[in-house]
């Protein structure tokens, strides 16, 4: 009887296994092939007659024609609970911390643990009663996890219909896998829910009455992305560029001082070295808005560039299905992956191996929609008690062979993106950071500051860039004092407020307040009209001047030398401005 | 007694296939023919079919030679003995001493536990001022040397590795003309670094299937050597041929190409290799130089270009000179604030000026005015170049700091360098 689940190997392929069955699989089912007492977790990605393709996330060495696999009937899944924050998982959820403990150094292949402590215990209090009506999705009660103070307990997304509150637990401490509500369904079948719960990462969380418009902005504190190119609360952007252009430090950025209650970072197929960086920092960055550390309020999802690939593809799933998880507790979560190309290269090099007609650059004819569907998992949604809202935010670095944005993975995410932050080479060689390209670059969501303005400040880059080229043909000696005064005007608004350092204390996070203040000032010294009897007079005013505004950015908001500062950055303006 | 097949059933390219039982996915095999005896692993295996790849090629190889399957992977020595010693990149002795077969250990091994990384703190020195002032070297960073044909990066890389302090050096030569290979060792020879040094060299003439194998032969033993307290520096050179070598492999078994032929998993295997960088917590660490010749001097060649991904930087070598932009080194920033106070300063600075320099060139060769501002900058554009991007240029960090002091005094009035008054006051040149 218990060979009827099992088949064995026929072929062997890089990761990829083939492999014969006799009853029935599932696609993306789980199996384990068996070296010995050696399990190696893969899933199904392919059945053609009594032979099943599977991606395996290890390395298949050693495996042979012949060996034994074990199919689960179970979709690849998350398990899902509180004690979810502050971890680091892998693409498959297993919590890398305890298998350093248990393995040392090294990744060990076929070593899976619990994502989650199921002996932790947790104080529960009920939210519902016997006799209470709900349904997936729907609150039982709660227990504090960290900074979430309302962790739900909530009906299992998987049970379907119309379910009849029959018992909760009563207020007081359990561990997570004791009985904390029965629910019956229409049919009489009666069901036990725990804290915990799996899911399958491939199917999105629908448990909500309906998908809302994105409009509120998401504040990044980056002022070049919140008032030229602002991304919203349940919003989607990416962010290509060519390496070194400054892709993993802008989300490091963005994870730091985003104003979401949750993130969660999806480092997939990049360097190991910078999540260390995360994992060795954020347990000591204090938030000054929460007092808590950044740790506490993030998960790491780290499948490296040399860690399995398949489970590289499988960790970009992970993240947003936990992304979903807390959405469903009506709380923003901002989901980064760094990059969605490796994701995208991991599906081609399956592809390869399944032989199936490729599309350009080798991807996958079906890339497209994938990446669309992946997307789409992010949105702002009004949960079912029809008041409480909840938001995803991704937000994904691509990394374009060559640099080169017209190709399928970053094609692909323009389509479907709504905010387009390309980091240049060129800006970035040059040390503008944040490189992203102020004319290229482009938001459909709502900045914090004034349209018209920043249609004006969009317009003097424009035109400064316009005499920049032209200078570059008929030199400064061509070019006359009023273009050249609007060129550098281009470069006073590039370098005092698009570029942001983010390795100052202080300007390294803008808030939205600040953002409106000090932009204000900008444009006005953009509408100003100057007077000057030469090119080299407004050359060093314009100095002095951006040199004024540099230090203000380096100061405080609102402290007393702020103010001082302000006061000096007037008196210079008054200096040359013509007044009408 | 292990069987022997007999019936090789297809012959392509480095690959052949035989029909066999019970044999493992990356397993080595003994195919014996005319021509001798070779290594071959195994690369797929399709029901009874089993493709390997033949280290020394197919050539010479008949369809009734003999297969002996060893049921293991490749393996490699991790013994102390290595040091000193020359072995091809399949691990035979390429110095006519004896092989080596104790602690054998795997190679390709499972990579870290990113949880158990550490963040890199300890700067290697270079005695190269491009390098450790402008792009410092950290232990445990990986970083490749892009390069164009004909540039001088053996020389540099050799140069590193006898000014590094490190206690082994593995170099791995990979498609590596036989003068380059004597290069290396003479002068590791003549500094008296052999007997801390492991090669594994493939040379231009030997069987391209044996270059796949030297970075994974090299990372086995520096990962061995590291876990045991060493501080290793692991040399690779070229990691271009090594990308080839993929390549062919790859089309042989009739892989869809997915960038100029290149298969699609160009960058998971390059990033197999480099992220075995590591510093490991309590024991040693490996370093990676590694060079990378840029066709066509093209950063944007899949191999260069995925290299980039991957790696912590680069040293862009041209001209005979580490090009100031386009060089990058990401970990830099670990330790260049702990060196000494105004290095980042100094970094900062002269870099600037170079730029302006460039600049000022430019609009010198379209025939523009020059200012007196343009006048200073060319003067301090030719002193950056000959002093400090000059390759035969052996200083300390300090010294080179010193002189960059030195630089900005001859050329500028203190106010014109926009450096904090602090330390201007502290390292500004003493009129004597
Ligand atoms: N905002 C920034 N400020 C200063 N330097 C930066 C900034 N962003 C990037 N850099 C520099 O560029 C390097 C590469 O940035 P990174 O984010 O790793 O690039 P990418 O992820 O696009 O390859 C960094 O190591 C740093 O030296
Ligand atoms: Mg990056």
């Amino acid at each position: 009887m218990l060979d009827s689940n099992n088949g064995y190997v026929v072929g062997v392929n890089g990761n990829m296994l083939t492999v014969e069955f006799t009853s029935s699989v599932t696609q993306n089912e789980v199996a384990y092939a068996k070296i010995g007492d050696l399990k190696l977790k893969a899933e199904v990605i392919r059945v053609r007659g009594n032979r099943a393709d599977l991606q395996v996330f290890e390395s298949t060495a050693g495996l042979k024609v012949g060996d034994e696999v074990e199919f689960t009937k179970s979709l690849l899944s998350v398990t899902l609970g509180p004690g979810l924050l502050k971890q680091v998982y892998d693409g498959l959820q297993n919590p890398l911390n305890k298998l350093s403990e248990k393995s040392g150094f090294f990744l060990q292949r076929g070593v899976y643990l619990d994502a989650l402590d199921f002996d932790s215990e947790w104080l529960f209090t009920p939210m519902a009663a016997p006799g209470d009506h709900v349904s997936a999705g729907d609150p039982l009660g709660y227990v504090p996890e960290g900074i979430v103070e309302k962790h739900y307990i909530m009906v299992p997304f998987a049970f379907r219909g119309n379910w009849e509150v029959t018992y909760v637990a009563p207020a007081g401490t359990y561990k997570m896998k004791e009985c904390m509500a029965r629910l019956r369904n229409e049919r009489g079948e009666e069901r036990e829910v725990t804290m915990v719960q799996e899911w399958p990462v491939k199917v999105p969380v629908t448990c909500y009455k309906e998908k809302l418009m994105a409009t509120k902005p998401l504040i990044t504190q980056q002022r070049i992305i919140d008032t030229f190119f602002p991304v919203a609360q349940g919003g989607t952007f990416c962010t290509p560029g060519p390496f070194g252009a400054g892709k993993t430090v802008l989300q490091h950025s963005i994870s730091r001082y985003a104003d979401v209650d949750i993130v969660i970072i999806a480092a997939c197929g990049e360097r190991a070295g910078e999540v260390v960086e995360i994992l060795r920092e954020y347990p000591e960055l204090v938030d000054p808005k929460t007092g808590r550390t950044l740790m506490d309020r993030s998960i790491i999802i780290c499948n490296t560039s040399s860690m399995p690939v398949a489970a590289r593809e499988a960790s970009v799933y992970t993240a947003v299905t936990l992304a979903e998880y807390y959405r469903q507790m009506g709380l923003n979560v901002l989901l980064l992956a760094d990059s969605t190309s490796r994701w995208a290269q991991a599906l081609r090099e399956m592809s390869g191996r399944l032989e199936e007609i490729p599309g350009e650059e080798a991807f996958p004819a079906y890339l497209e929609s994938l990446i669309a569907s992946f997307y789409e998992r992010a949105g702002l949604v009004l949960l079912n008690d029809g008041k409480t809202k909840g938001s995803i935010t991704i937000g994904g670095s691509v990394s374009p062979a060559g640099g080169n944005f017209e190709e399928p993975v970053t094609q692909a995410t323009l389509k479907v993106v709504g905010a387009f932050l390309g980091l240049s080479r060129e800006r970035s060689s040059a040390r503008r950071f944040p490189a992203i390209h102020p004319l290229e670059s482009w938001s459909h969501y709502k900045s914090v500051v004034n349209a018209d303005e920043i249609k004006y400040a969009r317009e003097i880059l424009r035109r400064g860039q316009e005499v920049n080229q032209m200078m570059k043909v008929v030199g400064e000696e061509g070019t006359t004092l009023d273009d050249f005064v609007i060129y550098l005007k281009s470069e006073f608004l590039d370098f005092v407020y698009l570029q942001q350092n983010t390795f100052d204390e202080v300007d390294a996070a803008s808030s939205a307040e600040r953002q409106k203040y000090c932009f204000n000032k900008v444009v006005n010294v953009l509408k100003t009209r100057f007077k000057f009897e030469n090119k080299e007079q407004a050359r060093r005013f314009f100095q002095e001047l951006r040199l004024t505004f540099t230090d203000l950015n380096y100061l405080p908001f609102k402290t007393e030398e702020f103010i001082k500062q302000e006061e000096k950055i007037n008196a210079k303006i008054q200096e040359k401005a013509v007044h009408a | 007694m292990r069987k022997v097949y007999h019936k090789i059933i297809q012959i392509a390219g480095n690959v052949i296939t035989v029909e066999a039982d019970g044999v493992a996915y990356n397993d080595l095999a003994e195919v014996t023919s005319a021509r001798g005896t070779s290594l071959a692993q195994v690369i797929r295996l399709q029901d009874r079919k089993v493709s390997l790849q033949v280290f020394t090629g197919s050539r010479g190889i008949s369809t009734g030679d003999e297969v002996r399957f060893l049921g293991r992977p490749m393996r490699v020595s991790s013994s102390e003995e290595l040091l000193g010693r020359i072995f091809t990149g399949a691990g035979k002795p390429r110095d006519n001493r004896p092989e080596i077969t104790d602690k054998m250990i795997e190679i390709g091994g499972p990579s870290v536990n990113p949880a158990r990384r550490i963040i890199p703190r300890k700067m290697i020195r270079t005695g190269i001022p491009m390098i450790d002032v402008f792009n410092t070297l950290v232990e445990s960073q990986k970083l490749p040397i892009f390069s164009v044909a004909g540039e001088p990066y053996n020389e540099l890389l050799a140069r590193i590795a006898m000014q590094a302090e490190v206690d082994v050096i593995i170099l791995g030569g990979m498609g590596l003309k036989y003068d380059d290979y004597l290069t290396f060792r003479n002068t590791l020879d003549e500094h008296g670094a052999l007997s801390r040094t492991v090669m594994f060299i493939h040379t231009a003439s030997d069987p391209v299937v044996e270059c796949l194998l030297v970075p994974d032969m090299c990372l086995a033993v520096a990962e061995s050597y590291a876990l045991n307290n060493k501080r290793v520096l692991v040399l690779l050179s070229d990691m271009t041929n090594f990308a080839d070598a993929e390549k062919e492999i790859a089309i042989t078994m009739e892989q869809i190409p997915s960038n100029r032929g290149y298969p699609g998993d160009l960058y998971s295997q390059l990033a197999a290799r480099y992220e075995k960088a590591v510093d490991f917590e309590g024991a040693g660490s490996i370093t990676i130089l590694a060079v990378t010749t840029m066709p066509g001097d093209d950063v944007t060649h899949p191999v260069p270009d995925n290299t980039g991904y991957i790696t912590e930087g680069q040293f862009y070598l041209k001209n005979g000179r580490i090009e100031p932009f386009g060089s990058l080194s990401r970990l830099k920033q670990q330790v260049n604030g702990k060196t000494r106070e105004d290095h980042r300063t100094v970094m900062d600075t002269m870099i600037r000026f170079y730029a302006d320099y460039k600049e000022t060139l430019e609009k010198q060769s379209m025939g523009f005015q020059m200012s007196s501002w343009d006048e200073k900058l060319l003067k301090y554009g030719k002193l950056f170049e000959k002093n400090m991007m000059d390759l035969s240029v052996n200083i300390s960090l300090e010294d080179a700091l010193d002189l960059g002091w030195k630089i900005f005094a001859e050329c500028f009035d203190k106010t014109e360098t926009g450096i904090k008054s602090d330390l201007i006051e502290k390292f500004w040149p003493k009129k004597s």
